[in-house]
């Protein structure tokens, strides 16, 4: 009985982990259907999100509510700073330039984190407590269910957002075919900086949910980006069900690799599975076939 | 004067330059910075070949630097061989890693090798830090033996700024040497248009490959100087910052430039030093440089260095020209 | 030596190349013309080994080079130039015709660095030969300018003579009179002229009909993806099926 209580506890933490890395890829996802490259800096507001509530509650002694709703805010006015100085004047640089700039913006934003913050390592009150729920044999926190509501929340907006309205379905659009989209009336830079807008959201979101569970401090981006990039690769790049379930599985893995074979080198696994699905198949596990482009 | 002439002139003048500035410098502390600028300018050098010449970047290159430094010091500490067969083994095995992993790593572009690189550091400094039996984890491997010719030994300031720097200078000829070479246009043809170049004949998978493995084994030979002579390693010197700091050294010298990578090692060790305030503020000044270089000095500090050079040269022409 | 075989190629829904089967005579200049999107550049990324067919072959004399990469075919004798000068920017003039001399030169990373007499010698005879093609398109004063500072009609010549370097059997040109002014077109036709002379076979993919006409021994009409007809260029201008599809055009 006790193994399968253990069981149970690996794959419940293996979850909720795996929805925050789903959340994750979303960002990844969004930003590189809107615009062709990768954020790198997208763990970065993974931290913000995290770091600047804690901030608000702890040094502005505001609210948990208040505190959230002005850390999402302000990671969102980051990420769309980074847009408009990082990522558009560079729309025609030389790839390896970009790439070089978008790691130079990250690194900088976690250096800034540091400087405002410290070094130390902050926790995030959970959102309604530490009593623990027993359910099926398993202790669960009230932070899982914040977690599995929240992301199942996301998840639902996003679709409802990218399938049933305008603004959604234009953004499809320039994932598609900027140059067409452009013709038809669609403002693709509007469109690429609303992606920016979105990822930043969801992903400071995604810090703030899973901070009280983990330790937060100023780099936790790196970890948390490549783990959600992970997330999105195993899905295919897609912002939706592939992403959702490749952040999922990444979870379970770890979990139960981390329970069964070895706890220290937990994230290793994860990034053990990043290299194997670059090498072995790198259009994801869960991403449908797609007609060849001319 | 031909251009050859010229290069080897100011090769020449560049290794004189080393190899007597210890006479003039007062104390050991100088001569221990030089020695660090020395090993940050090889993992420099060997990061430039890969991201310079052939574009290709890594965020991982600690690793290796790593790599070399552990099998060097676990070699000669746990084991009784003697220091320059480790730091032939640990460039041996570097190579070998690199070779493996090179093929199906080199493969990606862009930013999916950026985090493919990065993932791999992390792993390897994760092995560096939780294989305590063999690396002593977060307390570091220390009582490492310094290397010797016969009754030299390389344990005191100066006789180490020579052994890094003969390796250094070393490294640096042969990739001056390699980058005008046909290989050197091939790699740089790579970068230009890998298209193009494959079109000409250049098998580009495969020398793809091969450089990933010489910057490895340079790095892992540079690793392994470092455990030799500072006869202390632990994780913290191989992680994720200081692959950025590599990258920012080869970024702010100038990609694809031997001197430019000396000029960005040099300039990275030694602004920690000149400020200690620079502490808290290293990472911001990387991020901030890597993006201000890239945006509005993409050739790095050499090209801005060499535009002035030609820039007083023609006024020193224009005014004889006058007189 | 040249000879294509049913060539199809299908991207998703769409034919781009219905069996397509041609052949092209040793040392002769041959023109591929046809209304845009015949699959003309498409047909010659298959052939330059920069695309796969979905069904077809090639064959470079008697061998058959169908699934090889670019990389190999120039060791035998087949280059190409591309419709958008594929140049290496950063590097000089001479340096990117040196690179045309990559298959006719051996010095590894090890030789290179450390510049064994073999090397030394093999570097002075890349640049010989690198200098000398250069001569032979008219860019040998400008071989020390950086590459992506040459103005565009220079920056055609020179894709030309790096792959005149490689020394090849057969160059394949992309559209090379694209962008280029009259007066370089016809400098282009004779330096076209002089590559045959060398006896190195010439394909060319072009819009530019006074050019086709003028220095084409035969050409090949694709349209739609077919292969529409193949003659000399008095035949093809006679072709009624040729007129109807460039009605208008030409």
């Amino acid at each position: 009985m006790d193994n399968s209580r253990q069981l149970l506890q690996y794959i419940l933490s293996g979850l909720s982990n795996g929805a925050i890395y789903a959340l994750i890829g979303f960002g990844f996802a969004i930003i590189h259907n809107a615009t062709g490259i990768i954020n790198f800096a997208q763990g970065e507001f993974v931290m913000l999100g995290g770091m600047l509530t804690i901030f608000f509650l702890v040094f502005l002694h505001l609210p948990l509510g208040p505190a959230i709703v002005l850390a999402i805010t302000i990671a969102t006015l980051v990420g769309i700073a980074f847009e408009r100085l990082a990522i558009r004047p560079l729309k025609n640089a030389k790839p390896l330039s970009l790439i070089i700039i978008t790691i130079g913006a990250s690194i900088f934003i976690r250096g800034a984190a540091m400087l405002i913050w410290g070094k130390d390592t902050h926790a995030l009150p959970a959102f309604s407590g530490n009593d623990p729920l027993y359910i099926a044999g398993a202790t669960i926190l009230p932070q899982h269910l914040w977690i599995f509501g929240i992301s199942v929340l996301i998840i639902i907006l996003n679709k409802v957002f990218f399938n049933y309205t305008i603004i959604g379905k234009a953004m499809r659009a320039c994932a598609y075919n900027s140059y067409a989209a452009s013709l038809v009336g669609i403002d693709v830079k509007t469109m690429v900086l609303l992606s920016f807008v979105i990822s930043s959201a969801i992903g400071s979101m995604a810090g703030i949910i899973i901070a009280p569970l983990t330790m937060t401090s100023y780099d936790v981006g790196i970890m948390l980006g490549l783990k959600g990039f992970c997330a999105v690769i195993i899905g295919g790049m897609s912002s939706g069900l592939g992403t959702i379930l490749g952040g999922l599985l990444l979870g379970l893995l770890e979990s139960l690799g981390a329970g069964y074979i070895s706890a220290s080198y937990k994230d290793a696994i994860a990034f053990i599975i990043l290299l194997l699905i670059l090498f072995i198949r790198p259009e994801g596990l869960f991403k449908k076939k797609e007609t060849e482009r001319v | 004067m031909t251009k050859e002439r010229r290069q080897i002139l100011i090769f020449l003048f560049f290794a004189a330059a080393v190899l007597v500035i210890p006479f003039f410098l007062k104390g050991s502390y100088f001569l221990n910075v030089l020695v660090f600028i020395g090993i940050n300018t090889m993992l420099a050098v060997a990061l430039n070949l890969l991201l310079g010449y052939a574009g290709q970047i890594s965020l991982g290159h600690a690793a290796f630097f790593g790599l070399g430094a552990y099998i060097s010091g676990i070699l000669t500490t746990r084991f009784p061989v003697d220091p320059w067969l480790a730091m032939m083994l640990a460039g041996f095995c570097a190579a070998g890693l690199a070779f493996v992993i090179g093929f199906p790593i080199l493969k990606l572009k862009g930013h999916y090798l950026a985090m493919a690189t990065l993932g791999f550091g992390i792993i390897m400094y994760i092995i560096f830090n939780e294989t305590v039996g063999w690396t002593g984890g977060p307390s570091g491997l220390s009582s490492i033996p310094n290397l010797h010719i016969g009754s030299l030994f390389f344990d005191n300031d100066w006789n180490n700024y020579y052994l890094i720097w003969i390796f250094t200078l070393g490294i640096m000829l042969l990739s001056i040497n390699l980058s005008q070479s046909r290989i050197g246009r091939a790699l740089r043809a790579i970068h230009d248009s890998e298209v193009a170049a494959r079109v000409m004949g250049v098998n580009v998978r495969i020398l793809k490959v091969q450089i990933f493995t010489v910057s490895a084994l340079l790095s892992a030979v540079a690793g392994s100087l470092y455990a030799h002579t500072m006869t202390f390693i632990s994780p913290v010197a191989f992680g994720f910052n200081f692959s950025v700091e590599l990258v920012t050294m080869v970024i702010i010298g100038g990609l694809g430039s031997i001197y430019g990578s000396f000029l960005g090692a040099a300039i990275l060790t030694l602004l920690p030093e000149l400020l200690r305030v620079f502490q808290d503020f290293d990472i911001v000044i990387y991020g901030l440089m890597l993006i201000l270089i890239t945006m509005f000095m993409p050739g790095g500090l050499i090209s801005g260095i060499e535009t002035l050079a030609k820039f007083v040269v023609s006024r020193i022409r224009g005014k004889q020209s006058n007189a | 030596m040249l000879r294509l075989d049913g060539i199809n190629k299908i991207f998703g829904g769409l034919t781009a190349l219905e069996d397509v089967s041609l052949s092209v005579t040793r040392g002769s200049i041959t023109g591929i013309i046809g209304p845009n999107g015949a699959g003309k550049t498409t047909l010659f990324n298959i052939v330059t080994g920069l695309y796969t067919q979905t069904s077809g072959q090639v064959y470079l004399g008697e061998k058959n080079i169908s699934l090889f990469a670019p990389e190999r075919l120039a060791g035998l004798g087949l280059v190409r130039t591309f419709q958008n000068v594929e140049l290496f920017g950063q590097m000089t003039v001479l340096e990117n015709a040196m690179v045309g001399l990559h298959t006719r030169s051996k010095s590894g990373i090890f030789s290179c660095a450390f510049k064994i007499p073999s090397q030394i010698r093999e570097e002075k005879y890349i640049k010989e030969k690198g200098l000398k093609w250069l001569e032979f398109t008219g860019l040998a004063d400008l071989a020390d300018l950086t590459a992506c500072n040459l103005p565009f009609g220079k920056g055609r010549l020179l894709e030309i003579s790096r792959a005149l370097a490689v020394e090849p059997q057969i160059i394949l040109m992309d559209e090379p009179a694209a962008g280029l002014n009259s007066r370089e077109t016809v400098e282009l036709a004779s330096l076209i002229r002089r590559i045959k002379e060398l006896g190195i076979t010439v394909v060319l993919v072009e819009h530019d009909m006074e050019l086709v006409m003028d220095i084409c021994e035969s050409i090949i009409v694709l349209n739609l993806g077919k292969k529409l007809a193949q003659g000399t260029p008095r035949e093809i201008q006679e072709n009624p099926a040729v007129i109807s599809a460039y009605l208008g055009e030409g």
